[in-house]
């Protein structure tokens, strides 16, 4: 198969308009956020550097911003748990459901999440009894958090020969002291990884936690949905709006200098 | 290397009792199974399947229309009433009909721009467009929702660039809506697709063109059956996604509901036919995937 210069031409063309589209209401959104218009006019009547001002006053933001932290810390951490678990045991045995349990794992995460959202909710409240609170949206992202940790390190599992574990064993090394100093090392990247993608998701997760957050608990995305629609306070949402993009780069590079150095080994 | 070398010193020195357990483990490989899979086995079950199993029965519960307190004997009632009511059939198709138009025009998106990063693209640059198709991944849903909300608005950067045109801006509904979930699936079909690419052979494709194949029709009859997969792969993200959002369409869609928004709105007053509803979209995707299962559709994810 040959493609004309042509055909080459007018391929690379549409890559750079759909990347064009794609950038576009992300820099929209930069430009916004010095706009003086409330309504965010195009083209901007004037710029101001007022509403980054507000946003560092804001200290319903840095409460909701301080909450979604250590939502997204603590289901993480559950989740690299259960997910390690899971991971060791469904790429080294081999047992009757086994195609069950790889299922169950992405099913929190492949059912829509208004499905997800009210079956915990209901299942909280009516069938347990609690109060929703900050902990019961740990206990809801952990759970569909579980799967990125899960298939991270299961890709790692299922390329590491057993071969060093069994040496390990054959020179002595228990099945802790194995674990610790030859599988958990080569695990490393593969669970930061992993780690890193549940952070995100929880970081950003709306549906789910709007209906198992408690009335007074306000995660940053419920903080950015209440304040989208208050035309005082929609021009705070851009720079918030910013302020994420430009974060969300650290982990980008970070995942980027991984899969680099993991070419090279 | 030093790592390694420490490891007899290391089993030496542990507590005798320790040892013992490990022995124990080492020999019972049922026991080591049991004790690997209990927690994560015991929290899905229990906080995610035992949830989803009370929705199911909650389904089929219904509430006093005096006291609107939930009463727990059985009926079809509400699943009933979802299935011939005449607004819950009107939304369903509405939101079938947004899933199946977004998953479309993300695929025709997607085929190219993929195909350039996969076979046009030297390999550093390949590198670089893959950063700049995951970027925007890593940016809040929100956001990228609320971004479209000002781009669609009536004095947004929309309207001043086709005003000249003499067009206007979609503003917001059904079309806002679908732009924007589009927008928001986009990478997630991409990937898929660029990776079903990488898969296929360029030898493959050179043999086809020197066997005397005009390249539409290596296109056409090497490359996309090679391809399905991953297309279906990319199609059951933006499908599913699609099916059970309801932000989207609060921010962008103007008076219009989707299946969630009919969810959202019940679960206060009436959780059993909230609960009803919600079974449309897990029907419908749940049917979607035995439909494609066979495609090998499930191993591109």
């Amino acid at each position: 198969m040959r493609l004309s210069r042509t055909s080459k031409w007018i391929l690379g063309v549409v890559t750079i308009v759909t990347l064009a589209i794609i950038y576009l209401p992300l820099s929209v959104v930069l430009v916004n956020s010095f706009n003086t218009s409330k309504n965010m006019a195009w083209p901007p009547p004037g710029l101001t550097l007022d509403w980054w001002q507000k946003a560092s006053n804001s200290s319903g933001l840095m409460a909701a911003l301080s909450t979604s932290v250590m939502v997204a810390l603590g289901a993480t951490a559950i989740a690299l748990v259960l997910g390690t678990l899971l991971s060791m045991a469904l790429a080294r045995y081999k047992f009757f459901g086994k195609q069950a349990v790889s299922l169950l794992v992405v099913l929190p995460i492949a059912l829509p999440g208004i499905v997800t959202g009210i079956a915990l909710n209901n299942a909280f409240r009516t069938v347990l009894g609690w109060n929703l609170s900050i902990v019961t949206i740990m206990v809801a992202h952990a759970t569909f958090c579980i799967v990125t940790v899960y298939n991270n390190v299961m890709a790692r599992l299922t390329r590491m020969h057993p071969n060093l574990e069994e040496a390990s064993a054959d020179l002595g090394a228990g099945l802790w002291t194995t674990f610790r100093l030859v599988t958990f090392p080569q695990l490393g990247s593969a669970l930061f990884a992993g780690g890193l993608l549940a952070f995100a998701l929880s970081f950003d997760e709306i549906v789910v936690t709007t209906f198992t957050a408690g009335s007074g608990v306000q995660t940053l995305p419920i903080w950015i949905l209440e304040n989208m629609f208050r035309p005082n306070q929609a021009p705070v949402v851009n720079v918030v709006a910013v302020v994420l993009v430009v974060v969300s780069v650290i982990p980008i590079y970070f995942a980027q200098r991984l899969a680099g150095s993991e070419q090279r080994r | 290397m030093d790592k390694y070398s420490a490891l007899p010193k290391q089993g030496v020195e542990t507590p005798a009792l320790a040892r013992r357990i490990s022995t124990l483990l080492y020999s019972k490989v049922k026991l080591r199974l049991t004790l690997l899979l209990a927690a994560p086995l015991t929290w899905l079950v229990l906080v995610y399947i035992a949830a989803l199993l009370a929705l199911l029965v909650t389904a089929l519960y219904s509430v006093d229309s005096y006291t609107s307190q939930i009463q727990t004997q059985l009926t079809f009632k509400n699943v009933l009433k979802v299935l011939t009511g005449q607004v819950y059939q009107t939304v369903a198709l509405r939101t079938l009909g947004i899933a199946l138009l977004v998953t479309i025009v993300d695929t025709l998106i997607a085929l190219p721009i993929a195909f350039y990063m996969a076979k046009i693209a030297s390999p550093r640059l390949q590198r670089l467009l893959v950063i700049a198709v995951l970027m925007p991944l890593w940016a809040s849903y929100l956001v990228k929702a609320y971004a479209w909300r000002s781009v669609l608005s009536n004095e947004g950067i929309m309207q001043w660039l086709l005003r000249p045109l003499g067009l206007d801006t979609p503003g917001y509904g059904i079309t806002a809506t679908i732009i924007t979930l589009g927008y928001l699936w986009l990478p997630y079909v991409i990937l898929p697709i660029y990776a079903g690419l990488e898969r296929v052979p360029n030898s493959l494709l050179e043999a086809s063109g020197d066997l005397g194949a005009k390249t539409s029709t290596t296109l056409r009859l090497v490359m996309l059956p090679m391809l399905v997969p991953a297309i279906i792969a990319g199609s059951i993200f933006s499908f599913s996604l699609t099916m059970g959002d309801y932000i989207t369409v609060n921010i962008v869609g103007g008076a219009n509901q989707m299946l969630g928004n009919l969810v959202a709105t019940n679960v206060g007053n009436n959780l059993p036919l909230a609960a009803a509803i919600a079974l449309i979209p897990v029907l419908i995707m749940f049917g979607y995937l035995t439909a494609v299962r066979k495609t090998g559709a499930l191993e591109n994810l």
